[in-house]
């Protein structure tokens, strides 16, 4: 967590608003003066009394990350006006739906491969019991306990079904998901 | 100014008569009251107006629209706001990747088993 002492220079927000960086600075800490266009962004999106007012609301150890959002928020909206970091939400869902389609198609697959290999399992050798393991059996349990979801809190359908409805429901051009930006159906 | 000359959303909040020309008037309607109070809250007033102002006439209601989620999201998680979001769709994606790579190994397994 960066500090700036005002013995050496005042933080990034107060050389911004042109004040005396004093001790105590609600900003100091998250602010370094080797960052101007940090606060620069956040003034801009948020207004600094907004932000004052949003970290006086937080505990001490909460402010890091909080600052850190918000310029992360405030930078995607200057680079984007229009869409700000909603615009980075709706290409990552596309990427989950993408990738979730493939994963889906790659099971179905595995399971075709896996129920196929059961009936023509290899005959036994000669001169080797003819009750052999059966090596592909163990598969499809393997199979289903991962679809039974191990742990892996992705394979959840639960997992998707968090509620980041998008303003626009418009379909993402390029993408062949009916889903577009609706966050029901990851 | 509200179609049927009631004041929007924004107006009613800060107590002003509604202008017939007042750039919250198309995006915050007087039905959804919250939706202003969550980004005055977030940005304030006047900073929407200025970021709304600043865009083509076209692209204003995505802009409204996006700042709400965005403000909402801020609301509902004061730490982390929507970032949270993208950094559990980072995760999700990190986790799809993982086990895609693994099915898609099993596949090569079978297919060079069925093969010899």
């Amino acid at each position: 967590m960066a500090s700036s002492s005002s013995y050496n220079s005042p933080c990034a927000a107060c050389k911004f608003l042109r004040r005396k960086c004093m001790p105590g600075c609600i900003f100091a800490p998250y602010f370094p003066p080797e960052e101007p266009q940090k606060f620069a962004n956040v003034h801009k999106i948020f207004g600094a009394s907004n932000v004052t007012k949003l970290l006086n609301e937080l505990l001490p150890h909460q402010r890091e990350d909080a600052v850190n959002s918000l310029a992360y928020e405030a930078e995607a909206r200057v680079r984007d006006p229009v869409y700000g970091c909603v615009g980075a939400i709706s290409f990552l869902q596309r990427q989950v739906q993408r990738l979730q389609k493939e994963l889906d198609a790659a099971n179905a697959d595995l399971i075709r491969f896996a129920c196929n290999e059961i009936p023509t399992a290899l005959p036994a050798p000669p001169g080797v019991s003819s009750i052999q393991p059966m090596a592909p059996r163990q598969r499809p349990v393997e199979f289903s306990r991962r679809m039974g979801n191990e742990g892996d809190a992705f394979y959840q359908p639960s997992a998707y079904s968090h509620p980041y409805i998008l303003p626009w429901s418009d379909n993402p051009s390029g993408d062949t998901n009916d889903g577009g930006g609706e966050g029901n159906n990851m | 100014m509200m179609p049927g000359g009631g004041r929007c959303a924004a107006c009613k909040y800060l107590r002003r008569r509604c202008p017939s020309d007042c750039i919250f008037s198309h995006y915050f309607p007087a039905n959804d009251p919250q939706r202003f109070v969550c980004v005055h809250k977030i940005y304030g007033a006047s900073n929407v107006a200025k970021m709304l102002q600043q865009l083509p006439a076209n692209l204003q209601a995505e802009a409204a629209d996006s700042l709400s989620f965005e403000a909402r999201h801020r609301v509902e998680d004061p730490v982390y706001g929507c970032v949270g979001i993208i950094h559990r769709l980072h995760e999700q994606i990190h986790n799809a990747e993982t086990q895609l790579a693994r099915t898609q190994a099993q596949l090569s397994v079978f297919i060079s088993t069925r093969i010899d």
